[in-house]
């Protein structure tokens, strides 16, 4: 099994004749993808790699069984496009977009959240279930995506696109797959967050360790060591921190939107504190990541 | 001119096609081709290194027309 | 990005805040002129984009136009938390009956704006709520249903404060909360509210952040405030490299090559892209190298701004060598960025194979760009090799030159 998308998923791409869609669509069909249509207003007709184009959401919901949509659309027009999705019926929204303001990521939030939707992102590069689908440029092309992700036993959830492929290749040169990894989005205010992704993972008997990326800013990590501390998790954790050199720089902005060191509890020296004394793993290099898995597996048994 | 990695070279017969011009100019990505005012086509040099290696223009004119050059290759 | 205090009274002004009388000055004259006409004793506040400026002496009071004067000259020097201000706010000086503190900000765990209010201003909030947890209160907001003011009610209500305060309160603080839906602002804060001895409500001091993101909306505010585009608002003003850096990334809208920041290293960095530079600038320096620079590239930039950004490194003094180095890339091409490089490297008059220490970027056209890097002689790795490892042969290469 996997969490979120099997290769059974459908899914639609909004803003599907876009520069990024085009290539992201070809990706995903490659990499065995059952996309069922694509939105671009006033192009409907057309087709992108054989995928047809429409008008609204609702031209495809009304015939078709869609479980999800990559939203591409530039960052002015995405939270309408994700209103539309949410609003015909759509439960998982992958938005790649980035540059949103945390004010319009909230309300997409908020109308996931009354509806049941799920959204990840924004700023993201979406989820891949290796060697069954993936949804979102997560791996780039097919042949690349191949070299890096292999079918396994570790989750990832990464805030940064780049290191999910980075963490997933180094896991996967040691031998160890991946049953899902989510890139979940570099902004301060995300759909998903790591600790309401744990329960997905939990809940999937092949999962057997997370493997997490993460960065200063945000209260995510803090809010990911209490989940674990609460619900005794089966799972055990390692964790890698990049950006402690921003500790010594406040106020300063560098990496992801949401990385920016406001307070305390928002430096890394912080987070690794909070995240060990919850009992998960943090790692110093990515590739100790492998060894620290199989440690942690051996003590499990 | 070439570029330091790409070079961009065009059959004669199809450099002075203004039908063949004007494909070439629509397909490439990054703008190598241009079309003169009488319907040429000229190669805008400082464009080449940008090519993707898309091979658009390959595929827009008959077989040999256009070739592509990667002079890091050789 | 920060406002200064004067920038966010102004912002407050517009949606009706009651303010006391101010003017911004430049100069001792200035600052007598505002006195004068302001006719009360005033405080005279160092305009910069920090905390502290009571406790580093940059605040102070005058009675009379010729005090504000003098006031003016010992605030201007004074550098709060290395900050240098180029102005002080001249504002009425008010009997004060009791303070309050209102802030809205995001939280985001609930993923809402929470207003927060106290009956106990003036101090550090967080201390409040660690010392007096029933004097503080948080409100959470929704983004999707229209703001009304029972929510302000609530917020004010919940410290115990009740009567003609509750009434008057509520309005402020439901207008802060629209002043930050309104604007986009990830802080609004008004530290102290002061109830005066009249009964009027003035805010003292105050302060908003707005979310980069949204400079671009609100662009007619700012330039109606006062801010230029150009201003990063960062911890420490740009310096000129990082300005350059900005200029290399605007002049060309295909992919990033951004967020340039200048330290004071030898070792030239083009890495990318968000997490991936993170991680990279934390493993040189673990390492034992010294960045000369950190940066962003993503988002497949084109030849011309990898070779561009190339040059600026390059052209910074003392920088040696330069790593270029990424996480496995999907969507940035390793030829494109091996051409620009390399291309940056010969455009300086500098031998490639000699000034580029490493290249350790994977991922998409990694042969074509691999076969590149081959003809010029440079040093490359593949995804074998670790970021920290290809950190440590850039570092390697700097020491074995004999320098640091
Ligand atoms: S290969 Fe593509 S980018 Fe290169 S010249 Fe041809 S059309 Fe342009």
């Amino acid at each position: 099994m996997s969490i979120l998308i099997t290769k059974d998923t459908t899914f639609i791409v909004q803003g599907i004749t876009g520069r990024e869609a085009v290539s992201l669509t070809r990706e995903n069909l490659a990499y065995g993808a059952k996309i069922v249509g694509g939105v671009t207003p006033g192009r409907a007709g057309r087709d992108v790699y054989g995928v047809p184009v429409h008008d609204c959401v609702r031209d495809i919901t009304a015939k078709t069984r869609v479980d999800g949509s990559v939203v591409c659309v530039p960052p002015r027009f995405t939270r309408d496009a994700v209103f539309e999705a949410i609003e015909n019926g759509v439960r998982l929204i992958v938005v790649v977009t980035e540059r949103i303001p945390r004010r319009e990521v909230a309300q997409m939030v908020e109308l996931a959240n009354l509806r049941g939707a799920r959204i990840i992102g924004p700023n993201c590069l979406g989820i891949i279930s290796p060697g069954e689908a993936k949804m979102g440029g997560i791996g780039g092309p097919a042949e690349d995506t191949r070299k890096a992700y292999a079918k396994g036993p570790v989750g990832v959830m990464s805030r940064s696109g780049g290191m999910t492929t980075e963490i997933a290749n180094t896991l996967t040169a040691a031998g160890l797959g991946q049953s899902t990894a989510v890139s979940i989005g570099g902004d301060a205010i995300i759909g998903s967050t790591y600790a309401e992704l744990m329960p997905l993972y939990e809940a999937d008997p092949e999962t057997k360790a997370i493997a997490i990326y993460s960065e200063p800013g945000g209260r995510m990590e803090a809010e990911l060591a209490e989940w674990v501390a609460e619900h005794r998790s089966r799972l055990p954790i390692v964790a890698f921190m990049a950006g402690r050199f921003m500790d010594e720089m406040p106020g300063m902005r560098f990496g992801h939107a949401g990385t920016i060191v406001e307070g305390k509890a928002d430096t890394t020296t912080d987070k690794i504190e909070r995240l060990r004394n919850a009992g998960i793993s943090v790692a110093e290099r990515i590739e100790e990541i492998p060894d620290l898995i199989r440690q942690r597996l051996a003590e499990a048994v | 001119m070439a570029g330091m990695f790409i070079d961009v070279k065009v059959d004669a017969k199809i450099a002075s096609d203004p039908e063949a011009a004007k494909k070439l100019v629509e397909v490439c990505p990054v703008s190598i081709f241009a079309q003169e005012n009488g319907g040429g086509l000229r190669i805008v040099a400082e464009n080449l290194d940008e090519c993707v290696l898309c091979d658009l223009c390959i595929e827009a004119v008959a077989k040999g027309g256009v070739e592509v050059i990667r002079l890091y290759d050789r | 990005m920060r406002f200064y205090e004067h920038e966010s009274k102004a912002l407050f002004a517009r949606q009706g805040l009651p303010l006391g009388k101010s003017g911004l000055a430049r100069s001792g004259d200035e600052a007598r002129r505002i006195a004068a006409e302001i006719g009360a004793p005033v405080v005279l506040k160092s305009q910069v984009l920090s905390g502290g400026r009571m406790k580093a002496g940059a605040v102070k009071f005058a009675d009379t136009p010729d005090a504000a004067a003098k006031a003016f000259d010992a605030i201007l020097p004074i550098v709060v938390n290395g900050q240098r201000a180029e102005s002080v706010l001249v504002e009425e000086k008010s009997p004060i009956a009791q303070e309050y503190y209102v802030g809205v900000t995001w939280d985001g765990r609930r993923k809402r704006p929470v207003l927060i209010f106290s009956d106990m201003g003036g101090i550090d909030i967080e201390e409040v709520a660690e010392q007096h947890p029933d004097h503080v209160s948080k409100t959470h907001v929704s983004t999707l249903l229209p703001f009304t003011p029972r929510l302000a009610k609530e917020a004010v209500g919940a410290t115990g404060v009740t009567g003609p305060e509750l009434n008057r309160l509520t309005p402020i603080a439901a207008a802060l909360v629209e002043v930050f839906l309104r604007y986009d602002l990830t802080l609004a804060e008004i530290n102290p509210l002061a109830r005066l001895d009249d009964g009027r409500f003035v805010v003292l001091d105050g302060h908003v952040d707005m979310e980069a993101e949204a400079r671009e909306i609100h662009r007619k505010l700012l330039e109606e405030i006062g801010i230029r585009p150009e201003e990063t608002r960062q911890a420490r003003p740009p310096t000129d490299f990082e300005i350059r850096g900005a200029q290399v990334d605007a002049a060309d809208h295909r992919g990033v090559a951004g967020n340039v920041v200048e330290f004071d290293g030898n070792l030239g960095l083009v890495i990318g892209a968000g997490g991936g530079s993170l991680t990279l600038f934390d493993a040189v320096r673990q390492q034992g190298g010294r960045p000369a620079n950190y940066c962003e590239i993503g988002g497949n930039p084109s030849v011309q701004k990898a070779c561009e950004l190339t040059k600026l490194v390059l052209s910074k003094p003392g920088v040696e060598k330069i790593a270029v180095m990424m996480n496995v890339v999907s969507n940035t091409r390793v030829d494109i960025v091996a051409r620009g490089v390399v291309k940056g490297c010969v455009e300086s008059g500098r031998d490639p194979a000699e000034t580029i220490a490493i290249f350790r970027i994977p991922g998409s056209w990694e042969d074509e760009g691999f076969k590149i890097l081959k003809k010029y002689g440079v040093e490359y790795c593949d995804r074998s090799v670790s970021m920290y490892e290809a950190a440590g042969k850039a570092v390697a290469k700097l020491s074995a030159g004999g320098t640091t």
